[in-house]
Order: C-alpha cells, then structure tokens, then sequence
C-alpha cells in the first residue's frame, strides 16, 4: 500500500491549503461585519445602544435596531463555510488512506492524534452549524486546524509502523477517539470563552458609553450570556467525555500496565485538566465567579488541553510515549 | 431563559422543592449570616464556609495546581530510578525539593491535605443536600402562580366552547393526563372560574448530582481501603525456572498494610518459553520489537494447565493477576576454577539497555576461588563493530550474539548483610583485572565458546542453549520475562463507583429540572389557555418543550372534542412571545 501513504499526506497538504483559504474568508466575514456596523453605526447616529441580556437574538439586541428590515447575509462566512466543508471531506480522506494504509484505526502516534483530533474539532463545528450559527467561530475553528495541522505535517509526521504491543487494544480504538471527541467540544467551548470576553468587555463599555467599543463584528454576536451559556453546553458534553476518557484510560492502564492509576505524567495532566473544567462547572454556579472568571477557568482549560497534547506528549518523559518521534 | 434566577417570588410553596444550594451558589438565597459570638457561633460559621460554593471551588483549583509538580519531577512510587537519576545531577537543590516532598507528591501532607479538605468539604456539602432532597421527593408541585403571563416562556390560547364552565375544567384534565404522561408529577389548583394543574419534573437532576459527588467520595474510599488490602511483587523469570506464590519467592514485594504472610494463594508457575517477534530489516520500524508473550505453566490445588502472560492480557491465576513488565536475555554462564571445579552457573538475566537489546549484566562468583569474583558483562544480540572497536548491538533478536565481561576481584560486600542488588557491581574494594585501564583485554565470548580468566584463575564458558539439531542462533540463549504478580480485589469497586459517578454526572447535567402550568379560565363562549414554564437551572430546551405541550394540548383538545380552535384572527401570537427570529441564532 506504498501509494497511499503517499496520497494520505498530499491530501492532507490540500486540506491545510483549502482550511487557510476559508480562514481567509472568514476573516473577510469579520471584517466586512465591522465595516457593515460601522456603516449602520454613521446612519443611526446617537439612536440608544441597547445590550440584550439575553441575546436571544444578536444583530437586534446589539444595535437596539428592532426594525432593521434587511436581514444580515454573511456572504463571506458562506464561503468560508463551504471552503472549511470541502477541506473537511480532503482530510477525511487523508485520514482514511493513512488507515488503510497502516491497516488499523488512524490514532496511534502524535501526528495522528493531530489529524483525528482536528477532524473532530471540524465535523463537531459543522454539525453544529446546522442546528445554531457559530460562523463567528470559522476563523478560530480553520485558524486552529491549520496550526495543529501544519505543525503534525511538518513536525510529527512518522511513517506507518506496527503498533506498539500496549496499544494493541481495543482501547485504543474507544479512549483516544473519545478524549478527541471531548477535545473538539471543549475547542469550541474555548473559542467561545474567549469571544464572550471580549463581548463582555464591549457590553462594559457601552453601558460606560465610551467612544470606542472595541472590534465591530462584535456588534452582530449575540450578547454575552448567551455566549457563556453556549460554552457552557459545549463544556458539560466534552467534561462528560471526558470523564468517560479518565475511566476508560484507567481500565486500560489496569491491563496494559498492572495499575489503573500511577500518576504517570499523562495521567497527571488529564486528571488536572479534569478538575479544572469541574472547577469552571463549580464558579458557573458560584455568586461571583460566573461571568468573566469562569471563562477565564474553561480558557484555562483548553490551554491544558492543548499543553497535554503537543508539550507533554513530545517532551514529558512517562509511559505514554506514542508520539512516534524519537 | 435558561436560568432560574427569574424565579417568582410572589408564590409561597407548602414544602420548597427547590434543591438545597450552598448561600454563595448562584441560585442561593444570599442571606450573609454574621457569625453570632461564641464558640458555637463562630464554629458554625466556619462550617459554613468550608462548605461552600467558594471553598469547594478553591480547593479544585489549588488541587489542580497542587498535582502538577508530580508531572515536572520524577516521582517515587511511579519511577524511582529517574529520582536517583534527578538527585545526581542536581544534588544541590535535590534536597531542598525533597523536603518539600516534591518527589512524592500525591502521598505528601500538603496534597492529602488539600483533597481531604476537598472531600470533607464535599461531604458537609452533600449530606444537608441528600435531607433536603428526600423531602423534595415527596413535595407536591407548588401552587399556580397568579399571574403565569410574568414567566418568561409564556403561551395563551382562546378556544371557543359552548359549554365554556365545563370545558374550561376537561381541558385541565387533559393536560393533567397529558403531563403526568410525560414523566411530571401533578397537582390540581382549581379555583372559582380558574382552574389549573401544575406540574414538576426533573427530581433524578438532583439525584444525579448527589450520586456523582457521592461516589466520588465512594471511589476515594475504595482506593484508600482497597489499597491496605492489595500486594504486588515483581519476579524475574527465565526460561525453564518457576515460581512459586509465596513470599519469598519474589524479587520485590509491596503490600497492604492488611495483607498478612499467609494471604497469598498457593501456586506455582513455570515459564516454558518467551516469545518475541522484531520487525525486519529494511521494512518501516524496523527493529521493533512486539507481540511479545510469556508462555507458562501453572500448578494450582494440583491442577496443571498451560496460559501466556502478554501486554494487556493479564493471565488471571488464584485471584492474582499477573502482568507481562519487561523482558531480556540471560546468558547461561559457567564458571570454573583453577581445578576445573564448577563455582558458578546460572542464566543471568540481563537487562536490556536500549532498543537493540544491548544488555548489562553481573555475574557474582561468592565461593571457591581464592577471592571473591565479580564479572560485568554486556551482551550484544546482533553484535556490530564500530570504527574505535567497540560493540553495539544492531538488532534486537539473537543473530550473532556476543559476550563481553570485565573480571573483578576482591570483596563483594555482600557478606555484611546489606542488601545489594544482584544487577549492580559496587567495584570499591575489588580489583579490576580486565578491560580499560588494565593491559589484560575483556574477554569476548560467542555461544558455546569457553575463555581463560586471566592470573590463571580458572575458565569462564558461554553456554550455547540451543535445542540440539539447531541450525543457527535463535535460540542460543534463554529469554527472561519480568513479571508482575498483582492483587487488589478493590478496583472493581472503584470501577462501580466510577461508573455511578459518570452515570449522576450525565444526570445531572442533561435532565433539565422544570416546573409547568397550565390554566383554564371560562368567559361566556370561551375558554382562555395559558401555558408557562419555568427552568430550575441549566435548560436550555424549555422554550420548545412548552411549545410541544401546547401543540399536543390542542391535538387532545381537538380529539376529545373539548372547545373548539378559535379562527386565527386576533392575538393567537403569544404575547410575550420571541423576538423575530434573525439569521444568527437558528436555535435556541
Ligand atoms: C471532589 C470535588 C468535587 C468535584 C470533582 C465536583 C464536581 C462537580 C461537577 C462536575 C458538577 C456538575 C454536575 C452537576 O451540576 O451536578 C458539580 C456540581 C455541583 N457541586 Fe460539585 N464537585 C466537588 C465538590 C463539591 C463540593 C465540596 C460542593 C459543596 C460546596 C459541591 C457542590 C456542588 C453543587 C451545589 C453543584 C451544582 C451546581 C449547579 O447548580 O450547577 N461540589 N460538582
């Protein structure tokens, strides 16, 4: 099968290449949002600023313009939409060959975990999309995929090899997808964390009636509890995962190396980052701390995620060393 | 709408079935209780702060923290060579940071403090919770609020009816009946020309929360207990020896502080051969070695039956589980004296230093020559030469297998009683005979060959293994395997607990917890409906659920024949209904 694992990394070159076009696209789309609120801003002229507490519907309760008529087409987050589909369907078919290739499930090394976990941080975002509109997030979502992946292509690519014998397991096959799946949930929980602070920053202002206001698009997001309360169901799907992964990976250990817990330095990190999101569930439901602090603890929490993923997986020395590099 | 911080106020219920929340939770009720004076006063409010929002939420942050030295320093009880290793090259700080035990962080005082603060918190937390919440369970739903309109998912519907008095009372029937079919609890609050049912559901909400963080005190429990209670040993096995289940049989032993001498099932077991197989040359990982197996025999209660030890296949003997750690060569080594007198032969494993199998090994002769000897080999599967001379090992299996030892003579020091490791040499006191620094060579030896120990000290042989009729030197030397014998009849336990913990986690973050109402007022040709609905927590479906309750409250209208749809005219829209959908959110 010496072709596909050629074609596997030309796919996946595309893919990166279509993924930074659709970045671009969306990074249009923000822009163009800010010109367009900059333009309504010049017409409207001194018409109240009102913020929505609930955001149940963002361009009205951003700009207070019930009556705006014309409905909002994003034409550029269309595009940037169908570019992030069509970049999909590439690296899914680069994932795929890389599996038959290797003859077993495409998650076994570093520069796998990169093309699986990126894979599900997309199609999470795509499914998403067609039930609420998270465009917003296109820039972070593509401008994270190419980063993850340009790195796994350039830095962790590893040639198809056997598996190792402790990854000869059907764990495998559940425990690594899975603390993938809770990644891409808690990817786009953190993209909304960090959206809802600077919403949350902008909202201060305007009750403060500054002059600025920060970035425009902001203007056409939905308010900042709504926000928070979006990340927040991202958050309690990937922390159930997550858990799930904890026991899964402990059941695991329990075969593979005689113990289910050692604190091995993987098992460290995803059990740190477990009680931080537990903790970012806790301040959510804690006077005082929901708002900006919480989003701060699920920030926090996908920092860990990320540092778990490259930093630990390529320099902590533990049992886990899958990373395929040497 | 997803929050219940709109609660009503205006409402008084018999029995308050909302769950019991610290003072500081989001939804608490904000009372700040200055301590009264006194001992008793200030102690109570002290409990009430341990066992707040706040604290718990403090503690899981600092516990955060607390765990990650563990993962920058190399820990004790998971690797205790890489502390050795850590202590020689920073013997400066080592000590330092050894006082503050970060070298064995989670058996520390400060992080047991933390999570036993942590748990203690949980658990004051917890038990008023599981009190309040059994109460709850037998509350009925509270009394219609007046004016249902305030709510902020709110429907009216006007029906017409010819018999308006009495529809208005068999259409809060059928809601009643329709509720109840939904999983609500009910109760009836009809008054004068009003009549209404309310309806709560969502009570396995709480019940899920209180089971996760009960089981998460069940698995601390079961790990600390479960611990006293288990064992494991390490044994080295090589080729064609046995073990037998006892005590002092094993290299190693860790046990519980519960785990008596005779607690250990009798058995014993053999290591008939080790299988191993390494990726070809010239093929992608290259060298890698895998599908390893320890194939065994073992005696039980006079039963004899054959299994293998692999990489996630423990074999399961006796309530022990027995674990695949390691595995390595044991060259078969003679050694004679001057007189041709065997003083020493044994297989001794080796341990494997990389990936070729490149192994260290000691051989140590205590008796029948004039001193004692010691021999620090190394062994190379497939032997390579490097420019300088030196061996390398190119390739894991046994291709051209090589043994070098260094002679030393002198004192072992292992008649003084202190336990010494049979894989390390300590050469103080002894005299090196052989290799550099010395102007005797090291002796190399192939499989079968024999060579002369230098000041005429006798002979030392290489045995050569093989099975007879062997054509090359697969098998030349024996293969060790590095078991170990694990005992803990607890991770079940944690595993159920576990399992419960996860299973109250979806719960308690997926039911959504919701209180219904819908009431029926009779005007002269009508009957006026109104719906609303009210979120205890996180639920952010609540809007559609009311939406599908007045849908389906029609259809039952509609079929039992009760009032009639009024013609869509006038105010069907819901007063208090969205704001007109936009592009953006397309759910809610
Ligand atoms: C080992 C420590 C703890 C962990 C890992 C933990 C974790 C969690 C998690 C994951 C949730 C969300 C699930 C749910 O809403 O039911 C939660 C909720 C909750 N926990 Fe804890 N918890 C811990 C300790 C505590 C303590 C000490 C308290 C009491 C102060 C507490 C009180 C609560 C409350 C009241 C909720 C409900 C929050 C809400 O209304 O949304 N927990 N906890």
């Amino acid at each position: 099968m010496l072709e596909l694992t050629v074609i596997s990394p030309v796919l996946l070159w595309t893919a990166i290449a279509i993924y930074a076009a659709s970045f671009v696209a969306y990074a249009f789309d923000l822009a163009r949002r800010s010109q367009a609120t900059a333009d309504a801003k010049t017409v409207r002229e001194g018409e109240l600023v009102g913020v929505g507490a609930r955001g149940g519907a963002p361009t009205v309760t951003a700009t207070g313009a019930a009556a705006d008529p014309a409905p909002q087409r994003f034409v550029m987050a269309r595009i940037g939409t169908s570019l992030t589909i069509l970049a999909w369907v590439f690296h899914l078919a680069a994932v795929v060959t890389r599996s038959i290739a290797a003859g077993r499930v495409p998650w076994a090394n570093l520069y796998e975990f990169a093309m699986i976990g990126t894979l599900l941080i997309v199609l999470v975002y795509l499914v998403v999309l067609t039930r609420i509109d998270l465009r917003y997030l296109g820039t972070f979502i593509t401008g994270l995929v190419v980063v993850l992946l340009g790195l796994a292509a350039t830095n962790f690519y590893v040639a198809v090899t056997p598996l190792m014998d402790p990854l000869k397991s059907i764990w495998l096959i559940i425990h690594v997808f899975v603390a993938s799946l809770a990644t891409a949930f808690f990817a786009l929980a953190f993209a909304l964390s960090v959206i809802q602070l600077m919403q949350a920053r902008r909202e201060r202002l305007v009750r403060e009636e500054a002059a600025k206001t920060g970035p425009g698009f902001l203007r056409t997001l939905p308010g900042s509890d709504r926000l928070e309360s979006l990340a927040y169901r991202f958050t309690i799907i990937g922390f159930i995962l997550w858990t799930f992964t904890l026991i899964a990976g402990s059941i695991w250990a329990q075969d593979a190396w005689g113990r289910y817990w050692g604190f091995d330095v993987k098992e460290t990190w995803t059990f740190v980052i477990w009680v931080v999101y537990a903790g970012y569930i806790h301040a959510r439901a804690t006077r005082g701390w929901r708002g900006n602090p919480s989003a701060w603890l699920s920030i926090v929490g996908f920092a860990s995620v990320m540092f778990n993923f490259t930093i630990v997986n390529v320099f902590f020395k533990g049992l886990h060393a899958y990373s395929g590099l040497s | 709408m997803s929050s219940s911080r709109s609660d009503l106020n205006d409402q008084k219920d018999p029995v308050d079935t909302d769950p019991l929340r610290p003072s500081d939770h989001i939804d608490g009720d904000d009372t700040i209780v200055q301590p009264k004076l006194g001992f008793v006063g200030w102690l109570r409010w002290g409990w009430r702060q341990l066992t707040s929002m706040r604290t718990a939420l403090i503690l899981l942050l600092v516990l955060a923290i607390a765990a990650i030295p563990g993962s920058i320093f190399p820990q004790r009880m998971a690797d205790p060579n890489g502390v050795t290793q850590w202590e020689r090259n920073n013997p400066d700080i080592f000590p330092v940071l050894d006082s503050l035990k970060m070298f064995d962080v989670y058996l520390s005082p400060w992080f047991s403090a933390i999570y036993l603060l942590l748990f203690t918190s949980l658990v004051g937390c917890v038990i008023p919770r599981i009190k309040h919440h059994l109460k709850a369970l037998q509350a009925r739903p509270p009394r219609t609020p007046a004016r249902l309109k305030r709510l902020a998912d709110f429907r009216a519907v006007e029906r017409t009816s010819t018999d308006a008095a009495a529809d208005a009372a068999a259409s809060i029937d059928i809601a009643q009946k329709q509720l109840k079919a939904l999983g609500y609890r009910v109760e009836r609050y009809d008054a004068g020309r009003t009549f209404s049912v309310s309806a709560e559901r969502g009570y396995w909400r709480e019940t899920g929360n209180l089971l996760f963080h009960i089981a998460l005190v069940g698995v601390l429990i079961t790990v600390g207990v479960g611990g006293g209670f288990a064992y494991t040993g390490q044994r080295v096995l090589v080729e064609g020896e046995t073990f037998a289940n006892t005590l002092l049989d094993y290299d190693s032993m860790n046990r519980g502080r519960f785990v008596g001498d005779g607690a250990l099932t009798p058995y014993s077991m053999r290591l008939d051969s080790f299988d191993v197989t390494y990726q070809p040359f010239g093929e992608p990982g290259s060298g890698q070695a895998g599908d390893f197996s320890a194939n065994v025999t073992l005696k039980e209660n006079g039963d004899t039956r054959t299994g293998s030890v692999k990489v996630n296949h423990p074999l399961e003997v006796g309530g022990d589980r027995i674990y695949l750690l390691g595995n390595g060569y044991a060259p078969t080594i003679t050694v004679r004296n001057a007189d041709g007198k065997v003083v020493f032969k044994n297989s001794v494993p080796f341990l494997p230093q990389d990936t070729s199998m490149t192994s260290l090994g000691v051989v140590k002769v205590t008796d029948g020559m004039p001193e004692q000897l010691g021999l620090l080999g190394f062994f190379y599967p497939t032997t390579g030469v490097l420019d300088t001379g030196a061996f390398f090992s190119a390739y894991g299996d046994l291709t051209n297998p090589t043994l070098t030892l260094d002679v030393y003579s002198g004192d072992l020091g292992i008649n003084e009683g202190t336990p010494r490791s049979v894989y390390v040499l300590d050469t103080t006191g002894m005299t090196k005979l052989t290799g550099r620094t010395t102007d005797v060579e090291s002796i190399k030896l192939t499989p079968g060959k024999t060579a002369d120990l230098p000041n005429g000290l006798g002979t030392v042989t290489f045995e050569d293994e093989s099975p007879a009729g062997a054509t090359d030197l697969t098998h030349s030397v024996k293969r060790f395997a590095s078991l170990q014998i694990h005992h803990d009849a607890s991770s079940v336990w944690v595993l159920v607990f576990a399992l419960l913990a996860l299973g109250g986690l979806m719960l308690a973050l997926f039911v959504p917890r919701r209180r219904v109402w819908v009431k029926a007022t009779h005007s002269g040709d009508g009957v006026a409906l109104e719906y609303a609905g009210l979120a205890r927590g996180e639920d952010p479906t609540l809007g559609a659920a009311v939406d599908d309750l007045v849908a389906g409250h029609a259809r039952l209208l509609d079929a039992a024949g009760v009032t009639a749809a009024r013609e869509a005219e006038d105010e069907s829209e819901p007063p208090a209904s969205e704001p007109p959908a936009s592009d953006t959110p397309k759910v809610d």
